[in-house]
């Protein structure tokens, strides 16, 4: 235990005095399971140190997904420009004519677009997002040694990294990675004759995608079976900060919705393998007539969108745990309404299962199916505007400190408004009819769980750095990160509104070919220069990433942020088993934050007999 | 070389924000961290305010830029009926939620002006308060509940199957990789049965020319629908997911191979009336084709296009189809010039599982070919136009026995002398040039008695019927080729007096 030489400060004082000796000392296989590199850093038990091979992988798909999306803005934007250049990183996918004028072959197009999509909802958002904070944070948060089972945890990781191996190696295969969009239809994910990248691409992208199941699946158990199981004394459910409960009911959302996408995956494999019909019916593709009947496709989108809409919430929830946490620590306030959140997650968990069909409002189901989901969708924008008002309720007679995470949570707040009322008008089925796969669904949902959830990743980033690597990231590079952003965000996907309501469909390689969508020639060019200096800015994110790590400033307190929680009664990089000695006892809430004139109170501090006039939080 | 170029500005670009970054870390340390976290909240909440107030005015502002693009807002209203309720709908929906987005910004950004952290201040204990949650928990609910029941409202409208007997004109679209098939039921108003099964180059749809109900559909090139007149659109899919989406009559449904799916709507603006709306903005104003500044303006060409909006393969983007919107009238009158898809493409080619067979559509078609023909010769003053070529009459080979089929041409005939009481005919034989000479003239004769004959046995006057055979003596085309003796082969119908 390299940190026990650290000078003993308060909190010490308290664990020491009230907290729970679980003869930590007494296991020693802890300690020897660290005991070489390779059991270090890559096959790792450490949930801290997992949390850091989700982020750290995250980052690159990130890298890799954004990249993506560069390009296909480019040919976007920049139609008739030359992308020969490219030509040293992808190959025959750029296809240089007579006149020596690189173009983005079409087929690839569709791949970038449809890996794009794939790569930042599952590898980034879902594991890279709740991945990194459920693993970091619930231990630490409700004051335990590691997950449940800390080798179901490193393999959920590894799962995750065979899931990213298969998907990687897609990118290279000879016909082009998958191409059929990220939510795969059939018949066209499900015919190789239908489009090039649904042949050996389509395979690579269906056993990927089991493979993160199993991942998110064994994470998921873990997480649930942590946070029910292994609370520290005093640590009761009311008590949770809201990170925890969001990333409790993230598990539990997963758990459920994710085995029906597999199902929905193993049919479509069935159909493509062993000549099943499950999704097929009456189709004459590449000059022959198939043997299916019977099947139907609207049946797979049943499947997909009932994990598919939960995903989103999967994807949101943490981040607006990890929002709530942030804005109430840098307001020094306690959030507000904290049961009114806890009951809104669970009202937005619930509604998110009954939801789906919304997707499919235009998919030729019935309508007076169509007419139950409008109803619960717009629901669920009950629970989210209470999120927003207890948000900003925070912030009312606060101290805010500004510092990138909490420009991040603020800026959660505002994306999560503008894109969280435009699914207002989506949810609409009668509105839905103009709307769907325009623009205006690519702009709603890029704002309200593309970016939302980045700003939550990136405030939870700046905020937990230093519980991560004992150092701060650089302020002033995480403010140019923020404001570039947070502007440059906007300025891509605002407009795209007004491209949709014009009635631009999504996923078009070109719109020259129609009148009626190829007015926004110099709209579409400012959002490629937009979406350019975002991703530059990113990379702004990296490099101070990378460098904070070792020459970030150095955490000389323990307690940075004058935080509650538990997690930063730890020592300042916490050893594997996260206290040194006893583990800490809980008396409070997680958010008394000016209370009696206190800035703040930690859990592990006692009540005292002042503050029984206090209701109890 | 370009690539490398960019990496090395990149990897310029970070180090130097890095070391602003490295700098600016130095600098406060010599400051004191309290110091620099204040100037940090003074400096970024004002930027709040300023992105907070920058951010309405530029939504505010762009949106009244590009109004007259979207739905509604310039002359791109709504085509159809239906679209109309969408598009208040929207509206509605608009101001709804721009009235919470304006006052949640305004508060957001102001608040965390108003309460920067500041030197000596305490952030005040506030950790609920029913009375407020409560109130924002009903306003949201009363506002859903206002837009569900409107919204639904609309949404029954518009997805309405069109009643048992109520008036609509039925057309089929059908999506394939990447082009539509648009079909139009014919006469008959019904569209013929189909079977994936039995689709090939020449027949795109699979139609089971079996049916009868095929052999009179058509298919344009063009969707052309009258005005005000009510359109189910039956919507099918040969292969993957399309999506039929006409952006201009809010119409859009997915077509789904295996399972038809359908959308009714009511055009209510022609083409000629859109352009017309087009033509007041100065956005429509431009040539259509910049490299021609003298050529039509954009308001002049345009058009209304059916797309395609479910990703369906490479191709998607490029799935463009031409709808009309004319007055009755017109459409009538393009109606007319259509063709029957079997007719053109279909009839006597290798896929015609129909050969030899007399259609009720051909035998429809020539009632109305020959009184056309009649009425010209009744009109003319030329005796060349007097003869009329007996297309539907046939004898069994070398032989004067009239076929069944015949029947229906020589009721043409009947038709003809009840019309015009006044009218004589001759009926007249040929062959081609195949065999004994006299043996055609002797065949030719009794090919022509035996249609006199028929008709006597129908009551026709037998003094208004003359019958004589010609022989090989007068060929109309060359005996040469099959096609030729083929036409050479007939019964003409020769008007005396009329």
């Amino acid at each position: 235990m390299a940190h026990t030489t650290e000078i003993k400060d308060a909190a010490d004082v308290l664990i020491e005095e009230y907290g729970v000796d679980d003869h930590f000392h007494d296991h020693h296989e802890g300690d020897k399971y660290q005991s070489n590199f390779l059991m270090t850093y890559v096959f790792s038990m450490d949930h801290k140190i997992i949390a850091k091979q989700f982020l750290i992988t995250g980052m690159f798909w990130a890298f890799i997904g954004a990249a993506m999306s560069v390009i296909f803005r480019l040919q976007l934007g920049f139609p008739e420009s030359d992308m020969a250049w490219l030509q040293p990183i992808l190959g025959k996918w750029i296809e240089v004519n007579d006149a020596g004028i690189g173009i983005l072959s079409q087929e690839f197009y569709y791949a970038l677009v449809t890996m794009h999509g794939t790569i930042i909802v599952f590898f980034v958002l879902t594991a890279g997002l709740s991945g990194t904070f459920s693993n970091l944070l619930i231990p630490l948060q409700v004051g335990t040694r590691d997950m449940a089972s800390p080798f179901l945890n490193m393999l959920s990781y590894w799962f995750f990294f065979l899931a990213g191996l298969v998907m990687f190696l897609s990118l290279f295969v000879s016909t082009g990675p998958f191409s059929g969009g990220w939510v795969a239809y059939p018949p066209l994910s499900a015919l190789s004759q239908a489009s090039s990248g649904s042949g050996v691409g389509m395979d690579l992208w269906l056993l990927s995608l089991v493979f993160f199941v199993v991942s998110v699946l064994l994470g998921g158990i873990n997480y649930v079976t942590t946070v029910l199981n292994l609370r520290t004394k005093g640590m009761t459910m009311w008590r949770l900060p809201l990170t925890i409960w969001a990333f409790l009911i993230t598990a539990i959302i997963g758990i459920l919705s994710f085995p029906v996408l597999v199902s929905g995956f193993f049919l479509l494999m069935f159909d493509r393998m062993l000549d099943t019909s499950f999704y097929l019916s009456e189709i004459f593709i590449g000059g022959q007539a198939l043997d299916h009947v019977g099947g139907s496709p609207i049946l797979y989108q049943h499947l997909f969108w009932f994990l598919g809409h939960p995903e989103v919430y999967i994807i949101i929830l943490p981040a607006m745990g990890i929002v709530s946490e942030v804005l109430s620590v840098h307001s020094r306030k306690p959030i507000f309404g904290y049961r009114a959140m806890v009951f809104s997650i669970l009202a937005i968990a619930f509604l998110s299962f009954l939801v789906w069909a919304h997707h499919m409002f235009m998919s030729g189901i019935n309508p007076f199916i169509s007419m139950i989901f409008t109803l619960f969708t717009l629901v669920i924008a009950v629970p989210s505007a209470v999120k927003v008002f207890n948000w900003i309720a925070t912030l009312y007679k606060g101290n805010v400190r500004f510092n990138s995470a909490s420009l991040f949570a603020i800026g959660f707040v505002s994306l999560f408004i503008s894109g969280g009322l435009t699914g207002i008008f989506l949810g609409n089925s009668a509105i839905d009819i103009q709307m769907h796969d325009t623009y205006f669904v690519v702009a709603h949902f890029h704002i309200v769980m593309g970016i939302a959830a980045f700003f939550g990743m990136f405030a939870g980033i700046y905020h937990w750095f230093p519980k991560m690597y004992g150092r701060f990231m650089n302020e002033t590079v995480g403010k140019i990160h923020f404001w570039i952003t947070m502007i440059g965000a906007y300025a891509i996907f605002w407009p795209m509104h007004y491209i949709g309501i014009a009635g631009v469909p999504r996923r078009y390689y070109s719109f020259s070919n129609f009148d009626t969508f190829s007015q926004f020639a110099e709209m579409n060019k400012f959002i490629t220069i937009a979406a350019i200096v975002v991703f530059v800015a990113q990379l702004f994110f990296v490099a101070n990433f990378f460098y904070s790590i070792w020459k970030g400033k150095k955490q000389r307190v323990k307690n940075p942020w004058g935080a509650t929680t538990l997690e930063w009664t730890t020592p300042i990089v916490p050893g594997h088993g996260n206290w040194p000695d006893k583990l800490p006892a809980v008396h409070r809430w997680s958010y008394d934050y000016g209370k009696g004139g206190e800035e703040f109170i930690s859990q592990i501090q006692p009540v005292e007999d002042w503050e029984k006039e206090y209701d109890d939080h | 070389m370009t690539l490398f170029i960019i990496i090395l500005c990149l990897v310029l670009l970070i180090t130097v924000v890095i070391q602003i970054g490295k700098i600016t870390e130095l600098a406060g340390e010599i400051r004191g961290e309290k110091d620099v976290e204040f100037t940090s909240n003074y400096w970024n909440s004002r930027l709040g305010m300023i992105f907070m107030v920058a951010f309405l005015i530029l939504s505010a502002a762009s949106a009244y830029y590009y109004k007259n693009y979207m739905l509604g807002y310039g002359p791109h209203v709504s085509a159809s009926e239906n679209g109309v309720s969408q598009d208040q709908l929207f509206n509605v929906t608009l101001v709804i939620t721009g009235i919470v987005f304006v006052l949640t910004h305004i508060a957001l950004f102001w608040y965390a002006y108003k309460y920067r952290g500041r030197a000596g201040v305490k952030a005040a204990f506030m950790p609920h308060d029913n009375k407020l949650e409560i109130i924002w928990t009903a306003i949201p609910a009363v506002a859903m509940t206002v837009l569900v029941a409107f919204g639904l409202n609309v949404w029954n409208t518009v997805m309405a199957d069109v009643g048992p007997d109520e008036d609509h004109l039925e057309i089929e679209a059908t999506g394939s990789q990447f082009l539509w098939f648009v079909r139009y039921p014919g006469p008959d108003k019904k569209l013929g049965e189909r079977n994936f099964r039995k689709i090939t180059n020449l027949n795109p749809l699979g139609q089971v020319w079996s049916d009868d109900a095929n052999l009179d559909d058509m298919m344009p090139t063009e969707i052309v629908l009258p005005v005000n007149k009510k359109v189910r659109v039956k919507i099918t899919s040969r292969d993957v997911l399309h999506n039929f989406d006409l952006p201009h009559f809010r119409v859009k449904m997915d077509a789904v191979p295996g399972m038809p799916t359908y959308f009714v709507f009511t055009p209510t603006i022609t083409t000629q009336e859109y352009r017309q709306r087009l033509r007041n903005y100065p956005e429509y104003q431009l040539p259509a084709d910049a490299s021609e500044p003298d050529g039509p303006q954009k308001w002049e060409t345009f058009e209304y296009e059916l797309a395609c909006a479910e990703l369906c393969g490479k191709g998607h983007f490029s799935m463009r189809y031409i709808v009309k919107i004319v007055e009755e009238d017109e459409y009538e009158k393009w109606l007319s010039e259509q063709k029957s898809f079997y007719m053109t493409t279909i009839r006597n080619s290798d896929e015609d599982t129909r050969i030899g067979e007399l259609l009720n559509i051909e035998i429809e078609d020539r009632v109305v070919e020959f009184n056309t023909e009649l009425e010209a010769a009744i009109a003319s003053e030329d005796v060349a136009d007097d003869i009329l070529v007996l297309k539907h009459l046939f004898f069994e080979t070398g032989s004067a026995r009239l076929t069944e089929n015949s029947k229906y041409e020589l009721q043409n005939i009947i038709g003809a002398l009840n019309k015009y009481p006044s009218l004589t005919i001759e009926l007249a034989g040929h062959t081609d040039n195949t065999g004994d000479a006299e043996a055609n003239q002797t065949l030719s004769e009794a090919r022509a008695n035996a249609a006199r004959d028929y008709l006597i046995s129908k009551q026709v006057d037998a003094a208004r019927l003359t019958a004589n055979g010609y022989g090989q003596n007068e060929p109309i085309a060359d005996n040469d080729t099959e096609d030729g003796r083929q036409q050479n082969r007939r019964t003409e119908m020769r008007i005396i007096s009329k």
